[in-house]
């Protein structure tokens, strides 16, 4: 600990503290802009200067180490000049067109204007004018709004390592964005949307897909299906004033059925499913590796497509490594479109099927032509919870107040195991859960089915599991050890692909979800979603599952019934049509695409 | 007037630039912070930084392509467009700025028909301004490839102009 003096009041703080993070540590608030929470290093706004003695001129206190004896002031009358000349210099290059922009009432630059009492528009000056590129069907992008803090940068290159967003050109003219001009649609971008996750303002969002929800929604002639991903339902409430981490499963469904949605279905559905393909897919891989037969592992999951485009472009030359299970919201859309539909008695060109997502990346996917089933898309529209939130806003509806209301069947019932899938490590531990059980006949030796090393906000999380007592037919396995590894993050996902290009990878199964946390942080999630707001729905995420009667996947009634019914057995004839995809080699920029 | 004003090198293959263009990165192999280096020898041999060499730029370096276009754009001295046989520099740094170096764009503007940046229809000229290049005692100065003139006036640039061939 060391000691320091805050506007006169003595205070501790831990060592290595920014001056800002010492502040905060003593409930001392400087206003802030451009902070990044645990990676921050631009420093680039100034807004949160303080005066620190000794020091002739004023100091960011989020790059100024706090230091023992550091005699600091935060709100003298300069500081408090300083920041406000600060803010509306960067207030005379902003639309200042609050009204009609999507991040009205939920802008850090706007809420920083109230703290700091502006009530005046001192300077005019040049502005900025850039055009709105919308050329991804993920993430849009207005420069106009960007007030430069460049968060977004270390969010694409320090968190993600992906390296798709600098800045470009200089001075006034500066902008952030793709190299050499070119529009983010047609760049190695994974449409992870991080960076939209950091952005303050209204610079970086998704495309809004809302409009062309509502036109199936009020077409008396179309089905519309809709399907909810794990982690939505630990975050929605979040857009209603709802503390971080509360569970709103039964108030989403209610709110989507009084929107007009026809089937209210569930994403969790498919990730049991996924679970039942992907494992026996494991198993498959595993048992032609013992048997001497051309195997490739580790086997990679394969449910976040900005993991999938990512490795598309890094890796290309790597693509067996990944399970060629599509993503569970796919996997729904394609037996909505044919099983269902059937079952209904409905034309699948007459419905629509609309995924409400934690994801940006998952608007990218539905477009994959790999998607299509006999010419039609299997998912037609992808809403990210913060869509689904306006949408819910401008129908009216008052969400806290809603009651309880339950999934339609036969494809909205889910176990525990589904649940998971919205944490980092969910799949893998939902995965062992099944296996483990398939090969010996009894439960995974975890203590409430919990397996406790992969679970957690670490970048790489590694567990080993040695099957015995297997039953006959799989007697091959007994005294295997698996080894598995998990990781989310695009930074962590380089590391363990890494290995397996250089050939030494010491694992049998990698799970890997794009964003850090897994989709409790996706780029659809609601700002701000910061370390406290991922432990809460985690937690939220991990007590869902502990009160379901069934957690493990392969005791999903439903399930079994699809797999009587129609698909017969998995990685069976239809699975293959329906549920399997392949992927394509990007190149490194794109290169191998555009040619 | 003893300035002897430099062509452009002998043309070579674009194949023949690039291979030069690897060689040279091999000597910065493991080192970091070597970005603007690279892409100042880079533009050297290639005569300008067209996206797809920051592309061969950043694979081997292992730096985002964002990022290499980023500090190419940042310094006006990196172009991503050809140029023509003579690049132009007009001195605006202060001394320069001073002692008529505006009059002396003007001037080349008119007598070549071009803007800032632009290039002539016949690849010949391309016109730049820069910042101060520490000529200051011989201001206005203006730089014609690697060659400085000394104390320009718009008078001499039909001069110098009718040098460049």
């Amino acid at each position: 600990m060391i000691q320091m003096t805050i506007n006169g009041k003595q205070v501790q703080a831990p060592e290595g503290l920014s001056v800002l993070e010492a502040a905060k540590h003593n409930n001392v608030l400087i206003p802030h802009l451009c902070y990044l929470e645990g990676v921050h290093q631009a420093g680039s706004c100034r807004i949160c200067v303080v005066e620190v003695e000794g020091a002739r001129t004023l100091q960011a206190s989020c790059m100024v180490k706090a230091a023992d004896g550091m005699v600091v002031k935060t709100n003298t009358q300069r500081v408090r000049q300083a920041r406000k000349v600060l803010y509306e210099l960067m207030l005379s290059d902003h639309p200042r067109d609050c009204l009609s922009c999507n991040r009205n009432q939920n802008c850090e630059f706007q809420h920083l204007g109230e703290l700091l009492q502006i009530s005046d528009f001192r300077f005019e000056g040049e502005r900025s004018r850039t055009s709105i590129d919308a050329s991804s069907p993920s993430v849009i992008r207005d420069t106009n709004k960007c007030i430069m803090c460049r968060r977004c940068v270390t969010a694409c290159n320090e968190v993600q390592g992906a390296g798709i967003l600098n800045v470009q050109g200089r001075g006034f003219h500066s902008t952030i964005g793709p190299p050499d001009g070119l529009p983010l649609g047609t760049v190695n971008c994974s449409n992870c949307g991080q960076c939209v996750m950091v952005c303050p303002v209204g610079a970086l969002g998704e495309h809004d897909d809302t409009d062309v929800v509502w036109d199936a929604l009020l077409n008396p002639k179309k089905r519309v299906v809709v399907q909810t991903a794990p982690a939505v339902r630990v975050a929605l409430g979040e857009e209603f004033g709802l503390p971080a981490g509360t569970i709103v499963t039964g108030k989403m469904a209610a709110a989507l059925r009084e929107m007009g949605f026809d089937d209210i279905f569930d994403t969790n559905f498919t990730a049991d499913l996924t679970i039942l393909e992907e494992g026996n897919e494991f198993l498959q891989r595993v048992t032609a590796a013992i048997k001497g037969e051309p195997a490739v592992l580790p086997m990679m999951t394969s449910c976040s497509p900005g993991w999938i485009k990512y490795v598309e472009h890094e890796f290309p030359d790597q693509l067996d490594h990944l399970s060629s299970c599509k993503s569970p919201h796919m996997m729904l859309g394609a037996l909505a479109k044919t099983y269902y539909a059937n079952r209904i008695g409905c034309d699948p060109k007459d419905m629509t099927v609309v995924s409400v997502m934690p994801c940006t990346a998952k608007k990218f996917e539905i477009t994959r032509p790999e998607m299509f089933f006999e010419g039609l898309p299997t998912v037609d529209a992808v809403l990210t919870t913060r869509e689904l939130a306006r949408m819910v806003k401008d129908a009216g509806i008052d969400f806290t107040k809603l009651e309880d209301e339950e999934f339609d069947n036969p494809l909205g019932f889910s176990t525990g195991a589904a649940d998971i899938f919205g944490a980092s490590g969910g799949v893998m531990e939902a995965a062992l859960r099944t296996v483990y059980e398939v090969v010996t006949g009894r439960e995974i030796p975890f203590e409430n089915l919990a397996v406790e090393p992969v679970r957690g906000l670490s970048q790489v999380k590694e567990a080993s599991v040695t099957i015995e007592g297997c039953l006959p037919e799989f007697d091959y396995l007994e005294g295997v050890t698996v080894r598995v590894a998990v990781t989310s993050g695009l930074a962590g996902a380089k590391k363990l692909m890494k290995q397996i290009a250089a050939g030494t990878s010491p694992y049998h199964f990698i799970e890997v979800m794009g964003c850090p946390g897994g989709c409790i942080s996706g780029g659809g999630q609601p700002r701000p979603t910061n370390k406290a707001v991922r432990e809460a729905r985690m937690k939220a995420i991990y007590a869902e599952d502990a009160g379901k009667p069934k957690r493990k996947s392969h005791e999903n009634p439903f399930v079994n019934q699809l797999y009587a019914e129609f698909l017969e057995k998995p990685l069976g004839h239809r699975s293959h049509e329906l549920l399997h995809t392949h992927y394509v080699e990007r190149g490194r920029y794109n290169e191998r695409v555009k040619k | 007037m003893e300035t002897v004003v430099h062509k452009k090198p002998t043309p070579e293959t674009e194949a023949e630039k690039r291979e030069r263009i690897v060689a040279m990165m091999q000597e910065y192999q493991g080192q970091t912070g070597c970005l603007i280096q690279v892409l100042h020898r880079a533009q050297e041999i290639y005569g300008y930084l067209p996206v797809d060499i920051q592309q061969l730029i950043a694979e081997t370096l292992d730096v985002p392509l964002s990022e290499v276009s980023g500090v190419s754009s940042f310094y006006s001295l990196f172009t991503t467009k050809p140029r023509g046989e003579y690049t132009i520099r007009v001195c605006l740094g202060t001394a320069c700025y001073v002692r008529g170096g505006q009059d002396i764009v003007k001037k080349l503007r008119q007598t070549l028909g071009l803007e800032l940046g632009e290039t002539t229809a016949d690849g010949k000229f391309t016109l730049e301004v820069m910042r101060c290049i520490g000529a200051c005692g011989l201001a206005p100065a203006i730089t014609v490839n690697e060659t400085v003139m000394r104390q320009v006036n718009p008078d001499k640039i039909g001069r110098i102009l009718a040098m460049c061939d």
